[in-house]
């Protein structure tokens, strides 16, 4: 509850994290030394997790921090930011964050589609955030720079099945025409 | 059924196709030999990578051996064209930058995509480039991130104005030098890139104020079209208002008043906050903020509201006025499904509240009590804090809220903030005083917390035996002895004496009970037992009271000096007298209880006892004074006055302050000068002095030898005190003379030849309260007995002024220089007559004690009794009310 006029500063999210509904980090990034070790981090997501996983309240203060956050099926995002932070600032991150990873995912936002495309993820998130600058707050053109190209799975290293599956729905649109 | 076990069998599935489950980290490392493969597998190689980037993030920590190995093995991927390959590999030289050594060996191979044609790896590159780089690298590449600064590819412009931030904490003067490109980067298309250059331009200027103020007349100027940029323009702008001294007619504030119309709700919401946050705004200025926040708090979005009545709450504390146009919103947020946005609206709502609401918001506030956080519990109990000093009356109800909430589960600065108010409402409150020290005893009963149950311990040995029935206490206290650490012990022991020495019916009860202590396994809690079973078996008051209620009454800092000068100076000739050593001051602001801060004193646990003693600032004179060789021989400082008397305007050439200094036969005289003309130096500065008294005898003075333009001197002046006790008040003329030299007021050099002048200052009086130090007596009336009436004086006044009890009682205190005790200073308003209770020590060592009965009916009528251990000393005391 600081009333000091904020510092203008780039320097805006402390951290962003993705947590799964056992409360268990999936993803997770921090950009100062709120929390210097991963014992004191997972303490705080085990903390920020049971205060968040019934009460769909979109945003808390904990340890200090502001925290935004919205779920979906078996997963939790996260971003955190200075206790005097403008909230407005971090939910367009943490919008910004989840409609990227939605959009990656095909709006099938769960925890199995997330694992599977891991990497994506860990490329959104570091489009979204450079160490605690936020880089860009619009979906698309994060996707656009992330250049997941989901589906050309090289010929050479598909299964029989995948490219037999492939060529068969190519056939089904073909005749659909 | 059927249905339940496939659901079963999926998650199952799931929980095994995660390929990310249980990694082991040696595993995954030796699963990077696969890089150097040819032809490189871009699929396998991603999955590998992000399998080492997803150990890392788990926590895992990688040896420096081990990070090298596999930075070393990741460079040969740079060989692939792979697009998503390449980007994994930037990540993981990124997360691996910090580990393994020899790193910049990628220099090059980033430096190339950087400036290469494919425009997906370029933005990318530079980031990961700046990470690896160091201040001799950076030279190198200084030219391409110039350049990229600028370049029309806007992620790329993004990612080296960010990278150029993280560059400028260990190379700040390279960074500066490309505040150019910066600057036309402010004006891109791109959003981002806007923000982005704004802030590093600021993060640039920060520290030069002018080019600070040109910055934001530039840009309020020009409309700036990223939201965030605009965000950022007005935290800057706050930030110079803030340092401004007329903020209503600046242009900049034009620009903050105008940003609340701006179709972006982050930008509406950042410069209503920035608004109220203000320092030297009206209340009236304040309305379009609050009418902008107020719409706010009947949006749908939860972080909307939640933004606006914190702010609200924040303004609440400072201009409650303000905010009560809000009020029927925040009442419909009362029952907001977040919890927090709750709390906040109630908190809001009892600082604008009126008294008659206070039992329905709190029977509201109660019922979700558990379900918040501790930050907010904290923000509720100085609610209550606040609103109790409001409607004393009200105490009940908050007494029995904050119990209830001590006996919740909480942390520590949770139960440090009940406690607290607690405490303040006793000692505000005295009708709230009984059911206060009874919750806190609860409290105690269970109470993991050393530093709390010592402090209400102190208390309840403070306040306990004067209360209606103070055997109930006891019980409390001695399960204590029982069951606690060493600290507590100490401190339940400490307050056990306390009661025994004030109550005479308990003592012999008390004995018992500390003999019990006498076999205790911590010598603390044992020295303690046995030192006061024996002052407590001498069954005499003036012991009892003098070392079990009165305490140690000295400066712990003067205690230590003088001890080490005693040890010092091996002739011992004479036992140690604690006589020289100066008194504690009580600091000033006990008098005025301020919210947020108590005036209890810090119990005397030994988990206290070590923490480090501030010097007051009396400590600081004494020392100071002492290296005078002049004032050396004076003896130890007895008084220093409070506040510096102003002997000028503040507006003149010279200004001059005095305090006054008290020694047992002396009084100094400091004088704080300043010259503030610039053309000037004085030499040879001192202050003549002209008593009118002539048995008040100047004996020497110190000049200060020269007094440069704004700089601060001090000159003394030592003046003996006469041999008649009794003549003690005094008045002075004073003469500021020195010798002029006029000097160049650029350079400071002065001239040859200087002329003597004078210049007269403002009369200073010597008072009766300059001889007199404040002590705290606990218990008033056992001293008041044990002083005796041998060198008893009274005599009745009508002090026909003053307009109430209050004031009389305020002007007597000041008169005087005494100490209120027994929390006589506060007044009660309903009732006519009051009684006063002052003690002090008169210089010397005399102890005085003063009772003045006070009854108002149209003036004050005032009889008053001093009592002392020397004749003169009462008559002195007397005379200074008349």
């Amino acid at each position: 509850m600081d009333t000091a006029v904020l510092e203008a500063s780039l320097y805006t999210v402390k951290a962003i994290a993705i947590l799964d509904n056992d409360g268990e980090r999936v993803v997770a990034k921090y950009y100062d030394d709120t929390y210097p070790t991963t014992k004191e981090q997972k303490e705080f997501e085990k903390n920020l997790f049971n205060k968040t996983q019934r009460a769909n309240a979109e945003i808390i203060m904990l340890d200090g921090l502001t925290c935004v956050y919205r779920s979906n099926v078996d997963l939790f995002f996260y971003v955190m930011g200075a206790s005097n932070e403008n909230e407005l600032i971090l939910v367009s991150v943490l919008n910004a964050f989840y409609d990227a990873i939605s959009q990656m995912l095909r709006k099938n936002v769960e925890k199995r589609a997330l694992m599977d495309n891991l990497d994506g993820v860990l490329s959104i998130v570091d489009e979204i955030v450079d160490g605690g600058v936020i880089l860009e707050s619009d979906a698309s053109s994060i996707m656009q720079r992330v250049a997941i190209k989901t589906d050309d799975v090289p010929l050479t290293e598909q299964t029989v099945a995948q490219v037999l599956q492939t060529a068969k729905d190519q056939l089904k649109w073909s005749l659909l025409k | 059924m059927q249905y339940l076990r496939r659901d079963k069998k999926d998650e199952e599935d799931g929980s095994q196709s995660n390929p990310f489950q249980n990694l082991d980290k040696s595993a995954v490392l030796q699963e990077a030999r696969t890089f150097n493969e040819t032809p490189i597998n871009p699929r396998k190689c991603i999955h590998i990578l992000t399998k080492i980037l997803y150990v890392l993030n788990q926590g895992q920590h990688l040896g420096t051996t081990e990070a090298t190995e596999a930075f070393f093995a990741m460079t040969k991927l740079f060989q692939s064209k792979d697009v998503m390959l390449r980007r994994m590999v930037y990540l993981a030289i990124k997360e691996l930058a910090n580990i393994a050594e020899d790193v910049i060996i990628v220099t090059s191979s980033l430096t190339k995509d950087m400036t290469g044609k494919e425009e997906m790896y370029r933005a990318s590159a530079i980031r990961a480039l700046c990470k690896i780089t160091d201040n001799t690298m950076l030279q190198g590449i200084e030219r391409y991130l110039k350049q990229a600064i600028v370049d029309k590819n806007a992620s790329v412009s993004s990612a080296s104005l960010v990278s150029a931030l993280h560059l400028m904490k260990p190379n700040y003067d390279v960074v500066k030098r490309w505040v150019n490109e910066a600057q036309e980067a402010v004006s891109s298309d791109n959003t981002m890139v806007q923000y982005h250059a704004l802030g590093l331009l600021y993060h640039v200027k920060k520290n030069d104020r002018l080019a600070v103020s040109k910055l934001i007349f530039k840009y309020t100027k020009q409309s700036l079209r990223s939201p965030y940029a605009v965000c950022m323009l007005i935290r800057i702008a706050s930030k110079y208002l803030d340092e401004e001294p007329e903020v209503a007619d600046s242009p900049v504030y034009d620009f903050l008043e105008s940003c609340l119309r701006h179709k972006s709700e982050m930008v509406i919401y950042e410069a209503a906050r920035a608004l109220v946050n203000l320092k030297n705004l009206k209340s009236r200025d304040l309305c379009p903020a609050i009418s902008v926040l107020q719409l706010f708090l009947s949006s749908p979005r939860p972080t909307l509201r939640f933004a606006a009545v914190r702010t609200l709450n924040k303004v609440a504390m400072t201009q409650p006025m303000s905010v009560t146009t809000c009020n029927l919103d925040l009442e419909n947020l009362i029952t907001d499904v977040n919890r927090s946005i709750a709390t906040l609206a109630i908190t809001t709502l009892l600082k604008t509240g009126n008294e008659s609401s206070v039992d329905r918001l709190m029977k509201q506030i109660s019922s979700f009590m558990s379900e918040i956080s501790d930050e907010f519990k904290i923000v509720v109990v100085d609610a209550i804090r606040s609103l109790c000093l409001k409607f004393p009356r009200k105490h009940h109800v908050m007494m029995n809220f904050l119990s209830s909430m001590l006996r919740d589960e909480g942390g520590f600065d949770y139960k440090k903030a009940i406690v607290d108010t607690i405490i303040t409402i006793i000692e505000e409150n005295s009708e709230a005083k009984e059911a206060g020290l009874g919750h806190l005893c609860e409290f105690i009963e269970d109470c993991e917390h050393t530093v709390l149950a010592t402090r209400i311990l102190h208390l309840l040995g403070r306040e306990g035996p004067r209360s209606q029935n103070p055997s109930k206490y006891i019980r409390f206290i001695y399960n204590r002895v029982i069951l606690e650490n060493a600290a507590v012990r100490a401190a339940a022991v400490t307050s056990l004496a306390k009661f025994g020495a004030h109550c005479d019916s308990l003592c012999s009860s008390i004995l018992v009970l500390l003999s019990r202590c006498l076999l205790d396994t911590d010598d603390e809690v044992r020295d303690r037992a046995t030192f006061y079973v024996n002052i407590l078996k001498e069954k005499e008051k003036a012991l009892s009271s003098g070392y079990i209620l009165n305490g140690l009454q000295v400066s712990i800092v003067g205690l230590e000096r003088a001890l080490y000068a005693y040890v010092k100076d091996s002739t011992h000739t004479a036992p140690f007298d604690l006589k020289t050593v100066p008194l504690a001051t009580t600091p000033m602001k006990d008098q005025v209880v301020k919210p947020g801060k108590t005036a209890i004193e810090t119990p005397s646990a030994p988990t206290k006892a070590s923490a480090p003693v501030a010097a007051t600032r009396q400590d600081v004179y004494a020392e100071q004074l002492a290296a005078i060789p002049q004032f050396s021989k004076l003896g130890p400082l007895f008084r220093s006055s409070p506040k510096p008397a102003e002997l000028t305007e503040s507006e003149t050439e010279y200004v001059v302050n005095c305090v006054k200094h008290v020694f047992n036969d002396h009084i100094v005289f400091q004088f704080d000068c300043t010259n503030t003309l610039n053309d000037q130096i004085l030499e040879n500065v001192k202050v003549e002095m002209e008593p009118s008294d002539s048995d008040f005898e100047v004996v020497c003075y110190v000049p200060r030898p020269s007094l440069p333009y704004n700089t601060p001197g001090t000159t003394y002046a030592l003046i003996k005190l006469p041999q008649d006790a009794s003549s003690v008040t005094c008045t002075f003329t004073n003469t500021l003379k020195f010798v002029v030299k006029d000097c160049d007021p650029s350079s400071g050099e002065p001239d040859e030849e200087g002329y003597e002048d004078e210049y007269v200052l403002e009369d200073i009086d010597v008072l009766v309260a300059d001889h007199v130090q404040r002590v705290h007596k606990t218990n008033f009336l056992a001293s008041w007995d044990e002083i005796g009436d041998e060198c008893e004086m009274q005599d009745t006044y009508a002090l026909t002024q003053m307009t109430s009890l209050e004031e009389a009682v305020k002007q007597i205190i000041e008169y005087l220089g005494m100490q209120p005790c027994e929390r006589s200073d506060k007044v009660n308003t309903d009732k006519n007559s009051h009684a006063l209770l002052l003690a002090g020590v008169f210089r010397g060592g005399h102890d005085v004690l003063v009772r003045a009965r006070l009854a108002f009916d149209q003036g004050v009528t005032m009889n008053i009794t001093v009592r002392s251990d020397d004749a003169v000393v009462s008559e002195v005391v007397l005379s200074a009310v008349g």
